[in-house]
């Protein structure tokens, strides 16, 4: 089925499906939102406990799709692989190092002769909640700012920012949506523990708190996007594979692709929308709503950053050495097998929302904690 | 290609990974094999009904849990390594090493971890039957994500499936099912799982041993170890035969590993297999000195294990950096083995053809890039050593291989052993009297994670200098970063990954001493 498409198809269809798995990644950040909650929220013992294994069961959904995103990104764009991981060493580093101390916390957090005490294990989760969503966001972002790296003609690549990628966090586009992201998680955080937990106090406060969280979230996320429409973009020429700078370059692809443009649009009302029923209403289901307006907008955003001859991941050291999907992907018979592999995709999906429907029909509430079942 | 190579950013390049490989490896091959256990244990409850069963399935699981989360900690740096620490090594192979890296997530990941929140938390909310089902999953789950990523280790063992593209200048894939059913694969795909089943086994052994000791817990402690010697000791037949199934492939693939694995300088025909010896310490190869200090042999074993015929010749490290032996190729047909240096040599020559050919290319010169490419074609196949200076840097560290090799396979006797005389007493209903014997199978569940960290370091430190065999070294490979810091970031996974690590023991040493809870979890 795949094999009439041209490398140029499958090169496009795998930068969708990179898009799709970075769009969920970002959904999926409210576990790291809610990870900075767990003391604002939960005042009593038994409070903390209900938001942490509320959180506890959802953990590795997050953290098998950034492993799923690593591993993706690696087999249809190695050399985006190569260039930014080994050359935005820190920014990494600091990300994946936030990660593992997470995945133990959970598990470890509760236990007795745990070590480290149950405190440090919450302030890992806390890390992780902070720098998780700021640095993701920020890596994002580099999309569409660019950074120094120069690539040679036997395709190495070399990092030429002076701190390894953590001159990137002075940047303060980069900046404002990596804060957009943070607050954004805290409020899918917050849908989600409405949702989710069956408690009045824990619900009270979280209608609270959405208001403080969406306000900050929304103007990092107009900063960002205003100042998008305005900048020079990266463009590059389709025949000659020339890079250039492109005034509107990214106003120009929303008028361009109007799918994109309305798939953008509809995610962003969508995710008022959510937030706006939460706030006002008694609805407990923001968390859906805001959740699939959250996954459109930011598909959007890689979309733009992406098609439409557009460099994806642009060098301001060297321009002719910007990452396009087509001179960064895999070969297209690579690209084929794993276009055949993507096919399980929608399958995988369809077992997690199963699983998640079977576990989540009922909220989870203090009885449930005394229960004969593994508690966090 | 590489403009200087640094030698401390490769040291430390490769310390890092060998500190994070290592760390992660102390735990996937126990949840590797308790799954199952466990996934037994199940079936037996849910067949029989008998809460006892419920009681033993749940105690294991929170055993489990606890390894499960700081294997998961441990992996993710593993995933991201090679783009960060080994990125030309990424660009070179990445058409072909990511995807096996991407299937085992799309395929294996999300598996394990949507059913493994069944499993913990849905006893109350799924029937006893899906329950049962999402156990079984988690046990596959992980053991696909073992195959996909030992498919790409055993990849770069041995490389195939695959083209070098002098106008992306890496190599390409040309045949997936060659990737993935290569023998070599397979084979360490089997001989992983079967020896983590067996390092599952000794661990539930030995915790079962102690509550045995301690007079707690009779029936569950029973129990386990049955199904686990039983378990156990299917496994080891298997570990023995996908063992001896690696050690061919070794011998065919990667001669220099064997030669080091058994500490053999100078090769012979009929050579036989060490039992026990040590290798001279400080051995330069011309030095004259003999190659062991004392040595016990069975005569004629390596080379049938090697080429499986007792009489063929198996060439030591002198003879592969010197050349001059015959060996058969993959065509059976009988060729001279060149030098080290005359590999070397071909090397640069490709090399130099590739830049020659990017030349040509800039400048349109149609003639200049056929016979560069036809220069390049010819000497491919010893791309890698064109890196290389010395021939001797071909020789990976024999102490080290052979003591791991020997140290694995003595220990692999070993717990056969185990598994056969616990079955032997618990036939004969003595096993609780033999206290020894219980102490001797809690002393045996260190050596298991020995014995398998060992099988690493023969499988890595033994392929040394490649990280693709032949065509890639090390030195090549790595990301160009300054060795500052990269040492770093060494001392924070040192730092890190032994705190998790001195909090997981004391976690699970506490957990085994509450030992199970009725019903509580
Ligand atoms: C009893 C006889 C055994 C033999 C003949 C044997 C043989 C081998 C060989 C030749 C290799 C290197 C494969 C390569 O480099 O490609 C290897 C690797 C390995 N062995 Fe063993 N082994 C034995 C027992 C064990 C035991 C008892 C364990 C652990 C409980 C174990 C765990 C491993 C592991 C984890 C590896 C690395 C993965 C791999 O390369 O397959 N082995 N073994």
């Amino acid at each position: 089925m795949f094999e009439s498409l041209s490398h140029l198809v499958l090169q496009q269809y795998w930068w969708v499906i990179i898009s799709l798995l970075g769009a969920i990644l970002v959904f999926l950040l409210f576990v790291q939102g809610g990870q900075t909650l767990i003391y604002t929220l939960g005042k009593t013992d038994m409070e903390r406990r209900l938001i942490v294994n509320s959180l506890g069961r959802k953990w590795e959904f997050t953290f098998s799709t950034l492993v799923t995103f690593g591993g993706a990104f690696f087999a249809s764009f190695p050399l985006f692989y190569a260039t930014s991981f080994g050359g935005a060493y820190w920014v990494w580093m600091l990300i994946l190092f936030a990660f593992i101390i997470q995945a133990v916390s959970y598990e470890f957090r509760s236990k007795p002769n745990n070590f480290l005490g149950a405190k440090t294990y919450e302030v890992f989760l806390f890390i992780n909640g902070v720098l998780g969503t700021i640095l993701l966001g920020i890596a994002v972002a580099t999309f569409f700012t660019g950074s120094e790296f120069s690539i040679n003609e036997m395709n190495f690549s070399k990092w030429e920012g002076a701190a390894r990628g953590l001159e990137l966090a002075l940047n303060p586009h980069n900046l404002s949506l990596g804060l957009a992201i943070f607050f954004l998680a805290r409020v899918l955080a917050i849908l989600y523990f409405m949702n989710n937990i069956d408690d009045e106090n824990i619900f009270s406060r979280s209608k609270k708190q959405l208001i403080y969280n969406a306000i900050p979230f929304l103007v990092f996320f107009l900063v960002f996007v205003i100042w998008l429409m305005f900048v020079d973009g990266f463009a590059y020429d389709p025949v000659s594979k020339k890079v250039s700078c492109e005034s509107y370059k990214y106003l120009h692809n929303f008028l361009q692709m109007p799918m994109v443009l309305i798939i953008f649009l509809l995610g962003v009302v969508l995710v008022l929308l959510g937030i706006g029923k939460s706030i006002f209403t008694i609805c407990t289901k923001g968390i859906w709503v805001a959740g699939v307006g959250t996954i459109m907008t930011v598909l959007a955003l890689f979309l733009l950053a992406g098609f439409n001859n557009t460099a994806f991941y642009p060098s301001t050291f060297d321009l002719q050495s910007s990452l396009t999907i087509e001179n960064a992907s895999s070969s297209k018979y690579t690209l084929k097998v794993m276009a055949y592999v993507s096919l399980m995709v929608p399958f995988v999906i369809a077992y997690i929302w199963y699983t998640w429907r079977l576990m989540n029909n009922k909220k989870i509430d203090a009885d449930e904690m005394g229960e004969d079942i593994h508690v966090y | 290609m590489i403009e200087h190579l640094d030698l401390a950013l490769v040291n430390w390049s490769r310390a890092q990974f060998a500190l994070t490989a290592l760390y992660h490896w102390l735990f996937v091959p126990l949840t590797l094999g308790i799954t199952f256990i466990i996934a037994f244990m199940e079936t037996l409850y849910v067949k029989t009904g008998d809460p006892e069963w419920k009681k033993t399935t749940k105690f294991w699981m929170t055993l489990f849990g606890i390894n499960f989360a700081i294997g998961v900690s441990t992996g993710i740096i593993l995933e991201f390594e090679f783009g960060t620490n080994w990125s030309n090594y990424s660009w070179f192979v990445g058409d072909i090493f990511g995807a096996p890296l991407a299937i085992e997530g799309i395929m294996a990941f999300f598996m394990e971890s949507t059913f493994i929140a069944i499993m913990f938390f849905g006893w109350n909310k799924v029937s006893k039957k899906f329950h049962l089902l999402s156990t079984w999953l988690v046990a596959i789950g992980s053991n696909l994500s073992a195959l996909w990523i030992l498919i790409a280790n055993g990849w770069m063992q041995s490389p195939v499936g695959m083209h070098f593209n002098p106008d992306t200048a890496r190599n390409e894939m040309i045949d997936f099912w060659e990737v993935f059913l290569s023998p070599i694969g397979i084979n360490k795909f089997l001989h992983t799982i079967t020896s983590s089943y067996v390092l599952a086994s000794v661990f539930v052994i030995g915790v079962s041993a102690w509550f045995l000791l301690k007079g707690r817990e009779q029936l569950l402690a029973k129990r386990s170890i049955i199904i686990a010697a039983i378990f156990g000791l299917v496994s080891s037949m298997f570990l023995i035969y996908t063992g001896d199934g690696s050690a061919y492939q070794v011998a065919q693939k990667q001669p220099m590993k064997l030669a080091a694995m058994e500490g053999l300088y100078e090769g012979s025909e009929g050579a036989g297999l060490i039992l026990l010896g040590m290798p001279t310490p400080g051995k330069e190869i011309n030095d004259g000195k003999d190659d062991y200090v004392f040595k016990f042999e069975i005569p004629k074993l390596l080379s049938f294990l090697g080429y499986r015929n007792a009489d063929a010749f198996v060439p030591g490290v002198k003879d592969i950096v010197e050349g001059g032996f015959e060996y058969e190729d993959k065509n059976g047909e009988i060729q001279i083995a060149i030098s080290a240096l005359e590999k070397i040599e071909k090397g640069k020559l490709a090399i130099n053809a590739l830049s020659d050919y990017k030349k040509a290319k800039e400048l349109e010169d149609l003639v200049k890039q056929e016979e560069s490419l036809i220069i390049f074609r010819e000497n491919f196949k010893y791309f890698g050593y064109g890196f290389l200076n010395d021939p001797e840097s071909i020789i990976p560290n024999v102490p080290i291989t052979f003591y791991s090799f020997h140290i694995m396979v003595a220990l692999g006797f070993w717990f056969i052993l185990l598994f056969a005389l616990v079955l032997f007493f618990i036939f004969k209903d003595k096993l609780i009297g033999k206290r020894w014997f219980l102490r001797l199978a809690i002393i045996t569940v260190p050596l298991a994670f020995i014995a398998s960290l060992s099988g690493w370091i023969v499988a890595e430190v033994g392929r040394q200098p490649w990280t693709i065999q032949d065509l890639l070294p090390t030195v090549a490979s790595v990301s160009q970063i300054d060795a500052s810091a990269v040492q770093i970031t060494f001392w924070l996974f040192t730092l890190v990954f032994t705190a998790l690590l001195i909090a997981e023991l004391k976690i699970m040493f506490k957990q085994i001493k509450i030992g199970p809870k009725e019903g509580g979890h």
